[in-house]
């Protein structure tokens, strides 16, 4: 189907899209990628009657490390990521859910902030934002803040990006020494979206003890939820299976999945707790420690 | 609203609705109809089309109006002086081809890709064409035409024949 009619303008700067978005208001949406809001605007599953087109804010196209942070730009695209020496060497959390994220041809449109801004379910960049600690950067005509995920991801296809405003870019706090991360999906094919996922972030001390744990799972709830539960367990312990397993038990209980034909909700719910263990004996492996399994 | 797009190296002036989606402003507005539409969903990879020289686009989940100013590089473009692009020669070698729906999509994502990975192993050949789908060939006899493209483009020229 065709989308219902839109006017189009074309920013050229970032004042130029706030100055559109704040004229606009309610009816205008922010066109990135294009790969969800172009699919839903077809359904008819959104009807904005303006689109911000942002693809010409090269300024917005850009992986760079500061302040202890890795800033992802709001035009960067998943295959940017995907294809970067910077992301693959010290962000292997990142490394995993880039190349897992729809498909290849998607992923040279789709964008990590649209993504986050999207908020699907099912989504995977939400996972690993949590996981991660990431914090998102919104600006509107009037200031710029500073939003944490947990905060961020407000309900499903909502965040806390309001009216007349622009996320402008993501940032991962740099993984400090001893840190490694993994991301876990199952498909029923590729380019489809998670039946179930979940990441994990975990530091080590000389001592092998755990410094720093981030877990989160996806498509089992509105969005996607961060484990608490699993991260107290693991603060401080030394990893072992039973800590693991103790650890897929917190997501298993967390884990409050719709059936689908993707699943069951026994079955999904099982399936978090299957991923937590994997992507916490990946990101533990990737440390040197083996035999977890 | 009016649009300046640059295909297959020709420049083109249209106007547009901006709901207008690229491959059927392709197919309608230029009757370029070797880029085909399969799902229409963005799922199936038979209208990818390569935007600038090296980014493939599914032209179903992409709005004419965002194309404007932009180069564009359709099925039809690959033929140069008469003479097929080596990956359409290999697709034809390799029997990289059954019915043929497909093989535009298959087409242009391998040509962005070679553009990136100039000499992908076999792996990356699938992985790249993951989100391409074939209902004929079973895929193996095109994943061995990209690689054959892919060695003959790699190859040196030949050298120049004395007259
Ligand atoms: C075939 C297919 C398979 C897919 N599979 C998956 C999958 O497995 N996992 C997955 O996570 N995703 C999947 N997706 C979605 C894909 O990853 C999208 O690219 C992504 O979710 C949205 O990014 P985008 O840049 O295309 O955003 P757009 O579609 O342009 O925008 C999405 C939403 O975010 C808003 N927005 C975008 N950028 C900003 C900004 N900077 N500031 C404020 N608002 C903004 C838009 O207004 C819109 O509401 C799939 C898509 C397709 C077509
Ligand atoms: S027609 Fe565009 S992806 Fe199927
Ligand atoms: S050759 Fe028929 S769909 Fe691929």
């Amino acid at each position: 189907m065709f989308p219902a009619p839109f006017e189009y303008h074309r920013a050229t700067s970032i004042d130029e899209t706030l100055a559109l978005l704040a004229k606009h208001g309610g009816d205008a949406r922010v066109l990135a990628g294009g790969q969800s809001l172009i699919p839903a605007m077809r359904f008819r599953l959104a009807r904005p009657a303006v689109l911000v087109d942002i693809n010409a804010l090269h300024e917005l196209s850009y992986l760079r490390e500061e302040g202890g942070m890795l800033a992802i730009g709001a035009m960067t695209r998943d295959a940017a990521l995907e294809t970067s020496a910077l992301i693959a060497s010290k962000y292997p959390l990142l490394a995993d859910t880039s190349a897992l994220v729809a498909d290849p041809v998607v992923r040279q449109s789709g964008t990590v902030v649209g993504s986050l801004c999207h908020n699907d379910p099912a989504g995977d960049w939400g996972v690993t934002a949590l996981a991660g600690r990431a914090q998102i950067v919104i600006r509107n005509a009037s200031g710029t803040r500073t939003v944490a995920i947990d905060d961020f991801l407000v309900d499903s296809f909502t965040t806390a990006v309001g009216e007349g405003e622009l996320a402008l870019e993501v940032r991962f706090p740099t993984p400090p020494p001893r840190t490694a991360g993994s991301y876990q999906k199952i498909e029923r094919k590729v380019g489809d979206f998670a039946t179930a996922s979940a990441a994990a972030r975990i530091t080590l001390d000389a001592d092998g003890a755990i410094t720093g744990a981030g877990v989160a799972i996806g498509a089992a709830g509105p969005h996607a939820m961060r484990v608490r539960d699993a991260e107290q367990l693991l603060q401080g312990a030394k990893p072992t299976k039973e800590l693991i397993r103790a650890a897929a038990d917190a997501a298993r209980a967390l884990a409050d999945p719709v059936a689908d034909n993707r699943g069951s909700v026994e079955f999904k719910k099982d399936m978090a707790g299957v991923l937590v263990g994997r992507a916490l004996i990946a990101a533990i492996g990737r440390l040197g420690v083996e035999g977890l399994r | 609203m009016n649009i300046s797009v640059t295909v297959n190296g020709k420049p083109y002036q249209r106007d547009v609705e901006p709901r207008t989606l690229l491959v059927y402003f392709l197919r309608e507005a230029l009757g370029l109809t070797g880029t085909h539409v399969g799902c229409d969903t963005s799922s199936c990879g038979v209208c990818v089309v390569v935007l600038d020289g090296d980014r493939a686009v599914k032209s179903c989940t992409m709005f004419a109006a965002m194309a404007d100013g932009h180069e564009i590089t359709t099925v039809e473009g690959l033929v140069q002086g008469g003479k097929l692009h080596p990956l359409q020669q290999a697709f034809w070698d390799c029997h990289g081809l059954q019915c043929g729906y497909c093989t535009p999509g298959m087409l242009m994502t391998s040509y962005a890709l070679l553009k990136h990975q100039p000499n992908p192993d076999e792996p990356a050949i699938r992985e790249a064409l993951s989100g391409n789908l074939c209902r004929c060939t079973g895929y193996q006899n095109i994943v061995k035409a990209v690689q054959q493209a892919a060695a003959e483009t790699n190859a040196p020229a030949p050298e120049p024949v004395a007259t």
